[in-house]
């Protein structure tokens, strides 16, 4: 017996601002607890794997200024790259934005003779929306990693950067192969062995038949013009030497300047990702090889809003991001709304400073969807101060006029002791009537989006400054 | 001696004056000489984290004009500690956040002491908050300081490490997802059986207390409320 499936992302509410989309999150209490669990179990794995380490914040730092280092010098180390990978044999093409990149690929995979492709998961794929372009110009593309086919195949959409299905369970994925797959075995159970051997024989028969392969890539090295994925389940491998095409969309960010830099970012990826000291697939190729692998390889250096991003000069840390989602797993907020609520394709707190920059003037509620707790910072392996960058995307604005009113008579009383002193004393005299019972219960709005949760403590009769003044006498 | 300034914060000079009472009387207690500077308001992190950097860059300057003279200036909130030691650098271009000192700071790097003479006989769960361990890396130092106290019995609060979902304007901008914080917080105070629940900020203490008036568990106190108490 199966429940008919629904996309979870078509029960939030498209471009919803974050409150609002987060509060349908909070109702549905399948979705929490499957990640509760999820986030809390990587959370455990990835803090044991880091303590063991007994250099973990030396790499951190050595990670961080190697990534600053690429910010400074991120034109000259893409033409370095575009250099090295084309004398390798690759052909590398430049896309400013989303569109620029889609049909780059499009017309590589009519000119190779196809009209579908295998896909390695990418998230700069997802961020310029490569399928649904695909699709709207009569192309297929096919994810092959477990996680982004079960997405796939219930036409929804990531909620997480590395688990893309984490607000699925095991019986809910039953479900989704049993209705979607097609060729999904009879009487399939929800054992994860058997829901990855289904999975399996409906991929191998797509490595098998597929012309071109599409990828992102997890670092670009300027020195050599090699790109490296890192992945678990071996589909990537697939992809990236069976296709006799592969085109990497790859985000100018992910530039390092060395092939000996990857000794510092692979001691820290799979450590803050899967919580693995190292995973089980890591794929480096340079160019093309004839007879060893794709013979007809693209790269497409993607822009998309990062030289934006670039310019701002506490934002650009976001660049920095690795996409190890360590911070997605730790957030408070992250684990009660899931990623679907952010709205966009970065969720959590990267997304929450990611997203704003990225397409400047959207998703101006992100850099608010924080306690600013720094439990992200924390964690992060290139120490990306989130925390930093939400308070500064705050202070770019807009904000909201009424709020803007309220903090300005704030600043004004705050601004001058005695109307400080001022307002205290009112505040005292005028919270009189509930002395006694000692707080407030229901309060009207906006004070009510305190009391819907919470009791508000009056001031007492006596204040600090009466005790104080009392005393020196 | 130095000369030390106590900054009592907004909040606790509107809501709670108990805690500042106790910070001075443990000053004293270990031979500080304490001024409390009457001009002081507020640090302006409300301002700064609502992103209204202006105004919390005015806020900040009349906190150096008021503490500028002090060796030392003490306070019973990490967070505003980390507010003036993290932010007025690139608010006001001041170091005065060098100078100041979340309570436990104080106590253990520049007083040099654990044990402050106090005596508290009842079951204490704390819960370290956000900006105080992570921003300003208190680490242990308030349980330190609570483990000293006679008579006391710690008891371990659960995922202890996370956000009780104040945050600020967090509060009210996303009162659902702040609300759902809380509830796993409270529940976890009320699971230690403990009689009080402690930290190191009464912000995060009027948020997690505001929810377990309603919902039962521990009494939120002020760490340095135990450590005055001689009882």
């Amino acid at each position: 017996m199966s429940t008919r499936i629904v996309p979870a992302a078509s029960l939030i509410p498209a471009d919803a601002p974050f409150p609002k989309a987060a509060k349908v999150a909070l109702g549905m209490p399948q979705l929490r607890k499957n990640l509760a669990h999820a986030t809390g179990t990587i959370r455990a794995k990835r803090a044991n794997v880091a303590g063991e380490l007994d250099d973990w914040e030396s790499l951190r730092d050595t990670a961080s200024a190697i990534k600053a280092d690429v910010q400074h010098r991120l034109p000259e180390l893409a033409v370095e790259f575009e250099r090295n990978a084309t004398a390798a044999g690759a052909r590398v093409h430049w896309a400013r934005d989303a569109q620029e990149a889609n049909e780059i690929a499009a017309r590589i995979v009519r000119e190779a003779g196809a009209d579908e492709v295998v896909k390695v998961k990418s998230m700069a794929t997802q961020e310029i929306e490569l399928n649904e372009h695909f699709e709207a110009v009569g192309l297929k593309a096919f994810e092959t990693d477990l996680a982004e086919l079960i997405v796939q195949l219930a036409e929804d959409k990531p909620s997480h950067i590395l688990v893309p299905a984490i607000h699925y369970n095991r019986t809910e994925i039953r479900d989704i192969f049993d209705q979607k797959m097609g060729d999904a075995p009879k009487g399939l159970t929800d054992e994860p062995a058997a829901l990855a051997e289904a999975a399996r024989q409906h991929l191998r028969r797509r490595f098998l038949s597929a012309k071109v392969a599409v990828s992102g890539a997890n670092f670009a090295v300027a020195e050599t013009g090699s790109l490296v994925v890192v992945e678990s389940e071996g589909n990537g491998r697939m992809c990236l030497t069976m296709p006799r095409t592969l085109i990497s969309i790859v985000g100018i960010e992910k530039l390092l300047p060395r092939f000996a830099d990857l000794e510092v970012f692979m001691q820290l990826l799979p450590r803050s990702s899967t919580g693995e000291r190292m995973n089980p697939y890591t794929s480096v190729w340079t160019g093309a090889r004839e007879g060893d692998g794709p013979e007809d390889v693209h790269v497409i250096l993607l822009d998309n809003g990062r030289t934006g991003v670039l310019a701002d000069e506490v934002g650009r840390q976001a660049l920095s991001c690795i996409r190890c989602s360590a911070c997605l797993n730790v957030c408070p907020v992250y684990e009660r709304t899931g990623g679907h609520a952010y709205g966009h394709v970065y969720p959590g707190p990267i997304g929450a400073i990611l997203a704003p920059q990225l397409e400047p003037g959207r998703h101006d509620d992100l850099p608010y969807a924080s306690s600013l707790c720094g439990a992200c910072y924390e964690v992060c392996p290139v120490k990306i101060n989130i925390p930093e960058v939400l308070v500064h995307l705050r202070q770019q604005g807009p904000h909201q006029a009424g709020e803007r009113a309220a903090m300005r008579a704030a600043k004004a009383v705050m601004a001058r002791p005695r109307l400080w002193r001022a307002a205290l004393k009112a505040a005292r005299i005028g919270s009189m009537p509930w002395r006694r019972k000692g707080f407030l219960r229901r309060l009207p709005w906006p004070g009510s989006k305190w009391t819907v949760s919470r009791d508000l403590p009056v001031p007492p009769k006596e204040d600090f400054r009466d005790w104080w003044k009392e005393r020196q006498r | 001696m130095p000369r030390v300034g106590l900054f009592i914060t907004c909040v606790n000079d509107a809501l709670f004056p108990a805690t500042p009472k106790a910070v001075v009387q443990i000053l004293e207690r270990l031979g500080y000489d304490v001024d409390f500077p009457a001009a002081q308001t507020c640090c302006g992190q409300m301002h700064a984290n609502s992103g209204y950097k202006k105004d919390a860059a005015t806020l900040a300057g009349a906190f150096e004009d008021v503490f500028g003279a002090y060796d030392a200036i003490v306070t019973p909130s990490g967070s505003c500690a980390a507010m003036a030691r993290d932010q007025y650098p690139h608010l006001i271009g001041s170091d005065i956040g060098d100078h100041v000192y979340e309570l436990s700071e104080f106590l253990i790097d520049v007083a040099g002491v654990e044990d402050v003479g106090a005596r508290f006989p009842h079951t204490v769960t704390y819960h370290p908050t956000c900006h105080g361990t992570r921003a300003l890396g208190l680490g242990d130092k308030p349980l330190r300081l609570l483990r000293a106290v006679q008579g006391i019995e710690l008891v371990d609060l659960p995922a202890a490490d996370q956000c009780c979902g104040f945050g600020g304007t967090f509060a009210l901008k996303n009162s659902e997802v702040s609300s759902a914080m809380l509830a796993d917080k409270c529940r976890h105070a009320a699971d230690t059986g403990a009689e009080y629940l402690a930290a190191a900020d009464n912000s995060c203490l009027t948020h997690i207390g505001g929810g377990i008036f309603r919902a039962g568990g521990p009494r939120p106190i002020h760490y340095a409320e135990i450590l005055a108490s001689t009882a």
